[in-house]
């Protein structure tokens, strides 16, 4: 399923974001209209490495690698690949998740493309503020740029109140501050900046903070994981875009009684998980582009 | 003559009647409303069903059985309480409209906070 670009634009009135849904050719659209500075990243979320419940994911344990696999055979590789947090499935004894991040990160060191850039989620962070993750991922706020697009890191994870805290939020108001106001932005967190759904706890208790800094910038684009689905969102000119999990997804905001995850259909297996590329186009263009589990 | 120093005084009683007046009644109040024990721990509230008469006040009196957790119902202006182990904490409530109110957990406490939810009904 293709949505013409202008048709999709006029539905959704957005100005600065493309979406293409669909699994289709990678290569082709990374090369497609490839001008200098066009280039394109992954997006994989909530790979919750150690979840184990057969009746939602039978394939736990091979999943990810999987996932892996299928992107490293992908004709055209991609510049980075992000991983927008729940490295792991959380646990209550230390030494288990300092294993799972261990194991986590061989998996992950099984990938082509060598610039991986990892975030935190509360299932890595929550229990600790974040010190078994920075044991081995180093920080989990920090910026990179990317043929000149401006990437900052936000982490809402590690305060289990689901906030961002005062001194990040300084901290993203400093880092804002010398750039432009029409500066290329992408900005990467685990949970929703806005209030997605507080019911299910999907939202940031101080987001509206950050949204505020972001919002004097013309170029700006959030992507999030977090709730294991596909989510599109305006804040005024800010689009976010949530991505599939890679290991239990979840219902639509609201449309059951219970965040409980959603059972495996054998039928359809890997149904509902996935990832994404991201194509950086032209001024400001980004052009999604959603892949299955599996490919073919 | 001294009407001045009698109207002092005649204002000093009638404020120290309102005082107590305030104090006993909020003393009746604190007496009359009800006072509902909940005790949370992973990953469940116990009751995770509560249910108020709408307009009536009540106090939630929270206690934790294991670990620092959060209460919140997100359909009432976001109200929020953080309930830490060995304290009590008490959450005054007052719903003037009749309904069902979700609440859960607001503070990540573990495999299972996702689930860890329940509702206020108010007829
Ligand atoms: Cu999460
Ligand atoms: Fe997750």
């Amino acid at each position: 399923m293709r949505i013409n670009r202008r048709d999709f634009l006029k539905l959704a009135g957005i100005g600065g974001a493309v979406f293409v849904l669909g699994p289709h050719n990678l290569a082709g659209a990374a090369t497609k209209g490839k001008s200098q500075g066009d280039f394109f990243f992954l997006q994989l979320s909530d790979t919750h490495w150690g979840f184990n419940d057969p009746k939602i994911n039978p394939f736990a344990t091979t999943t990810l690698k999987t996932a892996i696999a299928a992107v490293n055979s992908l004709e055209t590789q991609p510049d980075f690949i992000i991983f927008t947090g729940d490295l792991t499935h959380t646990t209550d004894d230390a030494k288990e998740r300092r294993k799972r991040m261990g194991e986590v990160r061989d998996i992950i060191n099984e990938l082509k493309v060598k610039n991986i850039k990892l975030m935190a989620g509360e299932h890595d962070a929550g229990l600790d503020n974040g010190e078994a993750y920075q044991e081995f991922f180093g920080k989990t706020h920090y910026t990179f740029d990317h043929k000149g697009v401006h990437f900052i890191v936000v982490d809402n994870v590690s305060d289990p109140t689901s906030s961002i805290g005062d001194p990040q939020l300084q901290w993203l108001s400093d880092t804002l501050k010398p750039l432009d106001k029409d500066s290329r932005i992408v900005v990467l967190t685990h949970r929703p900046l806005f209030n997605l759904y507080p019911q299910w706890d999907w939202w940031t208790r101080d987001g509206a903070k950050a949204i505020d800094l972001l919002t004097p910038y013309k170029n700006v684009t959030v992507f999030y994981g977090h709730i294991h689905q596909e989510h599109h969102h305006m804040t005024g000119q800010i689009p976010h875009h949530a991505a599939k999990g890679m290991m239990l997804p979840l219902p639509a905001p609201g449309s059951v009684p219970k965040r409980v995850p959603i059972a495996w259909d054998p039928a359809e297996p890997y149904k509902g998980l996935g990832y994404r590329s991201i194509e950086a186009k032209g001024e400001k263009e980004y052009s999604l582009t959603e892949f299955p589990i599996k490919k073919g | 003559m001294k009407p001045a120093r009698n109207r002092v005084r005649l204002a000093c009683i009638l404020m120290l009647i309102c005082i107590s007046a305030i104090v006993a009644n909020a003393y009746a109040e604190e007496q009359t409303e009800q006072v509902i024990k909940v005790t949370a721990k992973k990953f469940e509230y116990s009751p995770n069903e509560i249910r108020i008469k709408k307009g009536i006040p009540v106090v939630l009196e929270f206690t934790s059985l294991d670990r620092i957790h959060g209460f919140t119902i997100p359909d009432l202006d976001g109200m929020r309480a953080t309930i830490e182990p060995g304290k009590v904490t008490r959450v005054r409530l007052v719903v003037p409209k009749a309904g069902t109110y979700d609440f859960h957990c607001d503070i990540f406490c573990g495999d299972g906070h996702e689930g860890m939810a329940g509702k206020i009904i108010v007829e």
